[in-house]
């Protein structure tokens, strides 16, 4: 059985179901680079029109004053790197940053993973019309759009008769001016598990039962065989997870609908940071440079995602 | 799952299990006992979680003075018929499939065959190149780059088309589409494609015979994912558009607000549960047609 | 109606040297990065005015069925038939559609500013008055005149608005659209509560005190919100404007005079103290709602299910909110049960120009769009909008304040509550600065307001505000108190 020698791990994605098959010889259809090349080339041209032009083109505004109305809009000055001095020297961004990195650890990494792990686990022996039911629901959260999902949870939260104080016996309870910060973790928890369920529930089916069948025999239990034999397994399936549930929630704005960043900024996270500098605020140069930070803070922590995967190999 | 008790031989069993400490296997029983209890205590908190939220689409679309709080309606259809002949709501969600439709199409045909050749193929700088565009997916779908999309699409002439907000749409899910999708290719086995190979196949053919039907799984889970993000963008279509009757529900349902930006709840909730129906539909049908996996059932 | 002339001939004189310095400052700024636009391409006036077929069309925030319903189906129902037919008979083919647009305004006028600015979007814009300013700034709009031609300024149209009226589709002295509305700030109140508080029916407060006793006594009754004063930044713009700004004009201070914005003044400083009392000192105030998301529209629910005493609103709240027939909170014994009265300087005379009562009125305007391939026929469009005949159809079904004496005359007097606000409210109300760093300065006013209620005290508040408003304009564009 597998031990999972592959050594491009470090890669998500690759893999292999066996690591018989040395990577040279991954090309099997016989494709070569030139091929390889066209089959790539219609993807890269949409990408590269609409997305990295305007990408590119923003990392420009990023350094001008550009305003959407008024003086600097018909005539915007090149500022340099004072959009970023400014930014970064800004209190307001430092706690916006703050709130996001506590957002994303909470609401992403441990929420969203967390749930996600443990229900695809405990979803695999449970009795299949539970099971369907939980699935279901949990993808609904996940497939209904946001804009009607703000509404639901505004109806959860309310302070008058919301649902949630309703059964708590807690009527008068401002759930969303008074925790906010709990309140968009657990309303994003809520909108994302589903990826995750079904990332970890496919990776899981690709541990090989026999050897978790193994393990118990001799005594392990439900820790030590998670420890031991499924994390191993699906090591690559946790660093692309945890990976796009970063970016996800790291610029995700539908908070911005449950508490728009308030009260006193206490849910600001920077998607909303940037919504108010940018339209509310109508700066749109200062807005695209605060895009580009959380760009470079992004690339950082993608970059150590990768480097914790190798180091664990 | 069988139970623990159940009598079979474990061949291949791992040494460093086996050397588990005895104690462990006397508690086995109480720790199953105990797992039970939490893992039916664990379905309960989340069908309890899962489900409250959602509790408000049921009852106030057919109340007839709907409000944020959850009550028991006075029950009526009213709302569903001023929906009908609201002279943007119904068109405005075909809208929607049309423009969830063409991204889907068009990042389901690139997408599949770029990640097949990204996964087969070591490219130079592939891996650096596929990161590169997803950070940058996350910065361009945001507010920031509002102007410069708006810019060149009015370059473009794309102004008012809805295949410019396609196109804008399926450049921005298409980084993610790859990702997610290089990672299916790369757990298809490769002996189907060598057999097809040895019959003459040339690689498009492998592609759509051999690869994409056992992909095909993961494509269905990827098309309902883009159609999510399609679905639910309002920014994109807005501003793009300008005839009335080519704006997607998203934007429609924005409409419901009065003058002084109050919501009318009756409205918003009742095409709430209409612009939410046919995505659940549309996972139904996959569901059922497909499979909804990350990676297919198939191992090598 | 003289005291506001002048006023705003003051206004505009600033404005004008502000304008001016601007040019200099922004001709300085192209040369030094090397001119990024183009020479100012001066309108072919007459362009087109000969042709027999024409296609226009014009925007609004307004959309059948949903926000400003009323108003989309006047364009459907008489605008767009009526004016079709008045072509006809001069021999000439208009192809006339509205575009619809249901969106929150910051959106409409994102959309409106990228379409300004590639040169393209409707023939006639909707847009409010607010924005005048800074989309003339931007040059994404041209003052009519210079679109359509000096012919403009004979419209009769003209005669039948007040200076003031016509104040909100202005900017830098110069007429940039015609104003399609107007409102103005009162306080509203419940009879019942205050018969239930021993209070009068007729109530007329002189001062803040005289609404704070009121509170006082509507507490001691039993009343669970006595008064909504808007603060925080949930409500957004409605903090300021139906909030903030109408006490800083009754303590005489304007947040934009003399070419420079309000500071730390003593009359911030009152203005806040007043919240401070309501608020945090006595709780007259609900706290909390002033925090939610749905703050705005829970206030008015409140108030409709006779759970407020005293609301500061527009004539908004007495047509689309608490109206019977079609509000979002309505209310079936609006007419007995609501009063209103004009908001009281701080102390009798100590508002703006020495006003024993203030307001603070918007308004939304139409503009002609500079890129028009038919700028004639586009005014003739603008014109026939905003003609006698079309507003009293307009206001048929649905009251509202016009910018015309003339149809305010015939339609208003049905309309107490409008009537008083056109008779008694218009004449001493004041309008914002139409001024690109408006929308910011209004944030950091709700900011100080948000801080007060939550328990900050007034002088750091104040002090918050002075800092956040010299990053905004710069310390040498604020004045020193």
């Amino acid at each position: 059985m597998s031990q999972v020698a592959d050594p491009l791990v470090a890669t998500p994605g690759s893999r292999k179901g066996t690591g018989r098959r040395p990577v040279r010889h991954d090309d099997v259809a016989g494709l070569g680079k030139l091929r390889a090349g066209f089959f790539v080339a219609p993807a890269l041209a949409l990408v590269g029109l609409f997305l990295v032009f305007p990408a590119v083109w923003t990392a420009y505004l990023g350094m001008t004053n550009y305003k959407l109305t008024g003086l600097s809009a018909k005539a915007p000055d090149f500022v340099g790197l004072k959009n970023f001095t400014d930014t970064l020297t800004d209190p307001a961004f430092h706690e916006s940053l703050k709130l996001t990195l506590v957002f994303v650890l909470f609401s992403g990494i441990l929420g969203q993973s967390l749930l996600g792990f443990a229900a695809a686990w405990v979803l695999r022996t449970t009795n299949k019309v539970v099971k369907s039911l939980i699935e279901f629901l949990v993808l609904l959260a996940w497939i209904i759009p946001s804009s009607v999902v703000s509404f639901l949870w505004v109806a959860l939260l309310d302070r008058g008769d919301g649902t949630l104080n309703a059964i708590l016996g807690t009527q008068g309870t401002s759930w969303l001016t008074e925790y906010p910060m709990q309140s968009i973790i657990l309303f994003n928890i809520w909108i994302g598990t589903a990826f995750s369920m079904l990332l970890f529930s496919s990776a899981l089916a690709s541990v090989p039962p026999s050897q978790m069948e193994s393990a118990r025999m001799v005594g392990a239990n439900t820790w030590q065989v998670l420890r031991d034999i499924v994390l191993p397994h699906i090591r690559g399936h946790i660093l692309t997870n945890t990976l796009l549930i970063t970016l996800w929630t790291f610029n995700t704005f539908t908070p911005y609908l449950l508490t728009a960043g308030g009260p006193n900024h206490r849910s600001e996270i920077l998607p909303v940071y940037i919504y108010k500098v940018a339209i509310a605020g109508g700066h749109l140069g200062v807005g695209a440079a605060i895009s580009l930070i959380m760009l470079l803070i992004n690339l950082v922590i993608a970059a150590v995602y990768l480097r914790v995967l190798r180091e664990r190999k | 799952m069988t139970t623990t008790q159940t009598p079979v031989s474990a061949p291949g069993a791992r040494p460093d299990v086996t050397s588990l400490p005895r104690r462990i296997r006397s508690n086995r029983s109480v720790m199953h006992y105990v797992g039970s209890v939490l893992k039916a205590l664990m379905c309960a908190l989340m069908l309890a979680f899962f489900a409250l939220p959602l509790l408000w689409l049921a009852t106030a679309p057919f109340d007839s003075a709907p409000s944020l709080s959850l009550a028991w309606p006075e029950w009526t259809l009213k709302n569903f018929k001023v929906l009908i002949d609201n002279p943007y709501a119904l068109r405005s969600l075909a809208n929607s499939i049309i423009l969830a439709l063409g991204v889907t199409v068009i990042v389901l045909v690139f997408g599949s065959i770029a990640s097949y050749a990204l996964s087969r193929v070591r490219i130079p700088g592939r891996d650096t190149l596929l990161y590169a565009l997803l950070l940058l997916s996350s910065i361009v779908t945001g507010t920031a780059a509002m102007v410069p999309t708006f810019q060149l699409m009015n370059q473009l002439g794309l102004i008012d088309s809805q295949l410019g907000v396609i196109l804008v749409m399926a450049a921005g899910v298409m980084p993610t589409v790859i990702f997610i999708l290089k990672d299916f290719m790369d757990s298809v086995p490769r002996s189907y494609e060598e057999s097809a190979r040895l019959a003459g196949a040339g690689p498009l053919r492998i592609l759509i015979d051999v690869v994409v039907p056992i992909a095909r799984p993961g494509l269905a889970t990827i098309a309902v994912w883009a159609v999510v993000q399609v679905w639910g963008n309002f920014l994109i279509p807005y501003i793009l558009l300008r005839s009335p009757d080519k704006q997607p529900a998203a934007v429609v349902m924005y409409t419901f607000y009065t003058e002084g930006g109050q919501p009318n709840l009756a409205l918003i909730s009742t095409f709430s549960l209409l612009f939410s129906v046919p995505v659940v539909a549309m996972y139904f049908f996959v569901n059922r047609k497909f499979g909804f996996r990350f990676h297919g059932g198939i191992k090598s | 109606m003289t005291t506001t002339h002048t006023l705003e001939h003051d206004v505009t004189q600033h404005r004008k040297s502000l304008f001016v310095g601007s040019l200099v400052a922004l001709s300085l700024a192209l040369t030094a990065c090397g001119g990024t636009s183009g020479p100012e391409q001066t309108i072919d006036t007459t362009k087109n005015a000969e042709a027999t077929k024409v296609t226009l069309s014009f925007t609004s925030n307004a959309i059948l069925g949903g926000k400003n319903e009323a108003e989309a189906q006047w364009y459907q129902d008489y605008i767009i038939p009526e004016f079709t037919k008045q072509q006809k008979a001069k021999g000439i083919d208009v192809t006339l559609t509205f575009e619809p647009n249901g969106v929150d305004d910051e959106k409409y006028k994102t959309k409106l500013a990228l379409d300004l600015q590639s040169k393209s979007g409707a023939d006639v814009i909707g847009m409010d008055g607010i924005w005048v300013g800074e989309f003339a700034e931007a040059g994404y709009i041209k003052p009519l005149t210079d679109v359509a031609g000096a012919d403009v300024d004979s419209w009769e149209g003209w005669d039948q608005m007040s200076e003031a009226v016509q104040q909100a589709a202005a900017f830098d002295g110069k007429r940039y659209g015609i104003p399609q509305g107007a409102d103005g700030r009162v306080l509203y109140y419940n009879k019942t509560l205050f018969e239930k508080a021993g209070l009068p029916a007729d109530w007329a407060p002189a001062s803040w005190d005289d609404i704070l006793a009121a509170a006082r006594a509507l507490k001691a009754a039993g009343v669970s919100v006595p008064i909504q004063l808007n603060a925080g930044t949930a409500m957004g713009e409605a903090t300021t404007m139906q909030g903030l700004l109408p006490l800083l004009v009754g303590t005489g201070t304007k947040v934009w005079e003399d070419g420079k914005w309000m500071g730390n003044s003593q009359g911030l400083r009152d203005a806040l103290t007043l919240y401070k009392t309501i608020y945090v000192d006595e709780g007259l105030g609900d706290p909390v709602l002033q925090q939610e998301t749905a703050g705005r529209d829970k206030s008015f629910s409140e108030f409709a299910s006779s759970d407020v005493g005293i609301l500061i609103e527009s004539d908004y709240l007495w047509r689309s909110v608490i109206n019977p027939d079609s509000g979002t909170a309505p209310m079936p014994d609006r007419d007995s049960v609501v009063g209103y009265t004009k908001i009281p300087a701080q102390t009798p005379g100590s508002g703006v120009d020495g006003q024993d009562f203030v307001s603070m009125s918007g308004g939304a305007a139409r503009v002609l769009n500079p890129n028009t391939e038919f700028p004639q026929q586009a005014w003739e469009l603008l014109a026939f909008i905003n003609s006698k005949e079309a507003f009293q159809n307009r206001v048929a079904s649905s009251p509202i304040i016009t910018p015309r004496a003339d149809v305010n005359q015939i339609v208003l007097k049905d309309n107490p509550m409008l009537n008083f606000v056109a008779t008694e409210v218009l004449p001493i109300t004041a309008y914002r600065p139409g001024l690109a760093e408006y929308p910011e300065v209004s944030l950091a006013l709700q900011e100080a307001t948000a801080q007060v209620v939550a328990g900050t005290s007034v002088d750091d508040a104040a002090a918050a505000y002075q800092t956040a408003v010299e990053k905004i304009v710069g310390s040498e564009n604020v004045a020193s108190s």
